[in-house]
C-alpha cells in the first residue's frame, strides 16, 4: 500500500496550493452539512490516508451520470475528486480500450481486492441470460458480480442502478434489474436521479474517502444528507402551493407569475432529492425554476406513475386506464345505483305488505 | 293517574298501547363512549373526505392577496390533518373501550369466523336484503351482516387510512419526528410515495362506499326491521316493535 499516494500528495503534485486545499475542505464540509469543526478532520484524513481506488463500471444506461459527474459545479472540487479517486477503471473516462482496458480492470481488481469501491452506472438486464447488455464480450451481469465480489462498498449511480429507470419501465422486456437485487452481500449506497446532481455525487465520494465509511443512509439506502427532504419541502414556489395559487394551464397568466405547478403534475411532493437546494448547472436553475414540474426522476419506478403532467395518475391494474377518482366514482356510482333500486323495491314490498296486512287483519 | 304496572301517565296512552308498553322492553346497547365516538368519527370522516378530495384535486386558484397573506390550500390541508388526528385518537379510544365496555363494544373488532351459527345468520340477512326472507330477525347488537361489513370497511378500512395517512404526514414532519418513527416503515413497502398517495386516495372511495350503504341501511332498517336503529345510536337504547320471538 505504501506506493499509493495520499490525496494531499496528489493535489500538491497537481499544483494545488495549500490555501486552495483548505478552501476545498471547508467547501466539502458545508456541502455535506458538517460543521466547521470537521474541516481539520477532513484535511487530516486527506493528508494521511492513501487514495481509495474506484472501479467504475457501466451497464444498461445512457451515461448521463458520468456526464453529470464531470460537470461538478466547483471546478476545484471536480478536479480534486477526480484525482482523489484513483479511477483505475472507467471505460468512459479512461484512454485505454478493448483488451487493454479489460486487463486494466482485472489488474485493479486483483491489486486492490477488498479495498476498492465499485461504482455502478446502469444496471444488468437479466433476460436471455443477460444477453441484452454485453461488455467486453460477456454479459454485464457477470462482470458486475465479479467486480462486486472484491469490493469494499458499492455505489449505485442514478435511477438505473438504484431502481431500474426507463429500461425497467413496464413491461421491461430485457428484465433490467436494480443492482441491489443482484449484489446482496455488500453495502450499497444509492444515489438516484436521472442523472444525480454532480455536487451530490462528488460530496458522497468525498465523504466515503475521508471518513472511510458510508454516510448515514435512509430506509432505501440513500444518503440522508442529500435525500432527506422532498423537492416540495424546499421549493421556492411553496408559498403559492400553501396559498392555493396554481398554474392551471401551460402558459397561462399564473404560469407567468411563477405559481405552483402542482396541478400540472409536479412530483415535487413525492420526490426526495436536493434540486431545490443545490440546483443544477452550477446552481443556475432546476426544472421547477424554469417552469416545468418535477418528474420525480430520483424515485422508484418514476416512469410507471402515469403521465408526468397529471396530479392524479392512472392506475393500470384495473385493465382500463383510470385515476383513483374515476375508479372510486364508478364504484360509488354502482353502489349508489344499487342502493336506489334496493330502496325502490323495499318501498314497493312494504306497500304490498301493508295492503296484505289490511286484507288479512 | 298513572297506571300501576307501567308508570305511563294514562292520558298519554291509548288503551291498545297499554298492553305493549307494559311488555316491550328496551335494552341498553351502545354506551355513551360508543355513541360519542360514532358521531365524532362520522364528522371526522366527513371532513377528511371533503378536504382529502381537494388535496387530490385542488379548487381553482384564488387571488385574495399576495401568497404571504393567503393560506387557502394550507387551511384545507390543515383541516385534513387535524381531522386525521381526531380520527386516529378517537379510534384508539374506541379500541380501549372494546376492552372495558360491554359485549356490543367489541363487535366492531372481530368476525366470529369459526362460528357456523354466525355464518348462518349472515346468510339469513343476505336473504332478507334480497327480499327472500319474509320477516327480519331481532338483534340486540349489530346484525351479523352489519358486523361483517363494519369489520371490513371500518376496522380494516379506517386502520388502513390511519396508517397510510400518517405515513404521508410523516413525510412533511420529516425524519426524527414522532410520526416518522411510528409510520416511516410504510415507505419501506411502497418506496415511491406517489404510490402511497394513490392507495390512500383509493381508500377514501372504500370509505365512501361504506357510508352510502351504511346510511341507507340504517334508515331502511329503522323503518322495515323490528327494532329501533337510528335512535339507538343516539340514546343507546334498542327498542323492539313487537313481542314475538326471533
Ligand atoms: C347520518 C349518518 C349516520 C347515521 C344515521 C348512522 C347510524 C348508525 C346506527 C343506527 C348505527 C347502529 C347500528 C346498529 O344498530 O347495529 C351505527 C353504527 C355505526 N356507524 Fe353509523 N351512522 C351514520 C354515519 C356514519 C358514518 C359516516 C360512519 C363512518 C364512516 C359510521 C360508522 C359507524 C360504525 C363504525 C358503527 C358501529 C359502531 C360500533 O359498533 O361502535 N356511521 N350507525
Ligand atoms: C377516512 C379517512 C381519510 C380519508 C378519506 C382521506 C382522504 C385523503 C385523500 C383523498 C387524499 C389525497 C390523496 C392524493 O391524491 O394525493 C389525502 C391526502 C393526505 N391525507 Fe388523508 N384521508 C384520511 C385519513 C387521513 C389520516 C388519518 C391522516 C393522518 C394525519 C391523513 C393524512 C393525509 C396526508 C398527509 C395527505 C397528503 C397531503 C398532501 O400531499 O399535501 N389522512 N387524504
Ligand atoms: S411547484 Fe411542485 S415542488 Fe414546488 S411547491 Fe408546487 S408542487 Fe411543490
Ligand atoms: S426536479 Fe425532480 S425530476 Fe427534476 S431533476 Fe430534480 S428530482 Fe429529477
Amino acid at each position: 500500500m505504501s506506493q499509493i499516494e495520499t490525496f494531499y500528495e496528489v493535489m500538491r503534485r497537481q499544483g494545488i496550493t495549500r490555501r486552495s486545499f483548505m478552501k476545498y475542505c471547508s467547501l466539502t464540509a458545508s456541502a455535506l452539512g458538517l460543521g466547521p469543526a470537521f474541516v481539520p478532520r477532513i484535511a487530516h484524513a486527506m493528508e494521511t490516508k492513501p487514495r481509495t481506488p474506484v472501479i467504475w463500471v457501466n451497464g444498461l444506461e445512457c451515461t448521463c451520470c458520468s456526464e453529470s459527474f464531470i460537470r461538478g459545479a466547483h471546478p476545484l472540487a471536480k478536479d480534486v475528486v477526480l484525482s482523489m479517486i484513483s479511477l483505475d477503471y472507467s471505460h468512459v473516462l479512461m484512454a485505454a480500450a478493448g483488451h487493454a482496458a479489460e486487463a486494466a480492470m482485472a489488474e485493479a481488481m486483483e491489486t486492490h481486492r477488498g479495498n476498492y469501491i465499485l461504482a455502478v452506472e446502469g444496471n444488468p438486464p437479466l433476460n436471455e441470460d443477460g444477453m441484452f447488455c454485453i461488455v467486453g464480450g460477456r454479459p454485464f451481469v457477470e462482470k458486475l458480480k465479479e467486480a462486486a465480489a472484491g469490493a469494499k462498498a458499492v455505489i449505485a449511480w442514478g435511477a438505473c442502478a438504484s431502481y431500474g429507470c426507463v429500461q425497467a419501465a413496464k413491461p421491461n422486456p430485457t428484465q433490467a434489474t436494480p443492482i441491489h437485487k443482484v449484489i446482496t452481500d455488500k453495502p450499497i449506497i444509492k444515489i438516484p436521479g436521472c442523472p444525480p446532481i454532480a455536487e451530490v455525487m462528488t460530496g458522497v465520494i468525498t465523504y466515503m474517502l475521508t471518513f472511510g465509511r458510508l454516510p448515514e443512509l435512509d430506509r432505501q439506502g440513500r444518503p440522508a444528507m442529500f435525500y432527506g427532504q422532498r423537492i416540495h419541502d424546499k421549493c421556492y414556489r411553496r408559498p403559492h402551493f400553501d396559498a392555493g395559487q396554481f398554474v392551471e394551464a401551460w402558459d397561462d397568466e399564473n404560469a407567468r407569475k411563477g405559481y405552483c405547478l402542482y396541478k400540472m403534475g409536479c412530483k415535487g411532493p413525492t420526490t426526495y432529492n436536493a434540486c431545490s437546494t443545490i440546483g443544477w448547472n452550477e446552481g443556475v436553475s432546476f426544472p421547477i425554476q424554469s417552469g416545468h414540474g418535477c418528474i420525480g426522476c430520483s424515485e422508484d419506478g418514476f416512469w410507471d406513475q402515469g403521465t408526468f403532467y397529471n396530479r392524479l395518475t392512472n392506475i393500470k391494474q384495473f385493465g382500463v386506464e383510470a385515476n383513483a377518482d374515476q375508479v372510486g366514482l364508478t364504484a360509488a356510482g354502482v353502489v349508489g345505483g344499487a342502493v336506489a333500486v334496493h330502496a325502490a323495491i323495499s318501498a314497493l314490498k312494504r306497500a304490498q305488505k301493508k295492503t296484505q296486512d289490511k286484507v288479512e287483519g | 293517574m298513572a297506571s300501576p304496572s307501567t308508570n305511563v301517565p294514562a292520558h298519554d296512552v291509548a288503551p291498545e298501547d297499554l298492553a305493549s308498553v307494559s311488555r316491550q322492553t328496551s335494552v341498553y346497547v351502545y354506551e355513551a363512549p360508543v355513541r360519542i365516538w360514532h358521531w365524532v368519527n362520522a364528522a371526522a370522516i366527513l371532513v377528511l373526505i371533503v378536504t382529502g378530495y381537494f388535496i387530490g384535486s385542488p379548487p381553482p386558484s384564488m387571488q385574495i392577496g399576495e401568497a404571504t397573506e393567503q393560506f387557502v390550500f394550507g387551511y384545507i390541508r390543515f383541516a385534513h390533518f387535524a381531522a386525521g388526528w381526531v380520527l386516529a385518537i378517537g379510534f384508539l379510544g374506541r379500541i380501549y373501550w372494546a376492552f372495558f365496555g360491554n359485549h356490543h363494544a367489541r363487535q366492531l373488532f372481530y368476525v366470529p369466523f369459526w362460528s357456523a351459527a354466525f355464518w348462518a345468520e349472515v346468510w339469513f340477512e343476505i336473504r332478507w336484503y334480497l327480499f327472500l326472507a319474509k320477516e327480519p330477525k331481532k338483534y340486540v347488537g349489530h346484525n351479523p351482516l352489519a358486523q361483517l361489513a363494519m369489520f371490513f370497511f371500518i376496522t380494516l378500512g379506517v386502520s388502513f387510512m390511519i396508517v397510510t395517512g400518517f405515513a404521508l404526514y410523516a413525510e412533511g414532519a420529516q425524519e426524527g419526528s414522532l410520526t416518522h418513527d411510528l409510520f416511516g416503515w410504510v415507505h419501506g413497502l411502497t418506496w415511491n410515495s406517489h404510490r402511497l398517495h394513490t392507495l390512500h386516495h383509493l381508500g377514501m372511495w372504500w370509505i365512501v362506499i361504506f357510508m352510502i350503504i351504511h346510511i341507507y341501511v340504517a334508515i331502511r332498517e329503522d323503518i322495515m326491521s323490528r327494532q329501533s336503529i337510528v335512535s339507538t345510536m343516539i340514546s343507546g337504547h334498542r327498542t323492539f316493535k313487537d313481542d314475538r320471538g326471533d
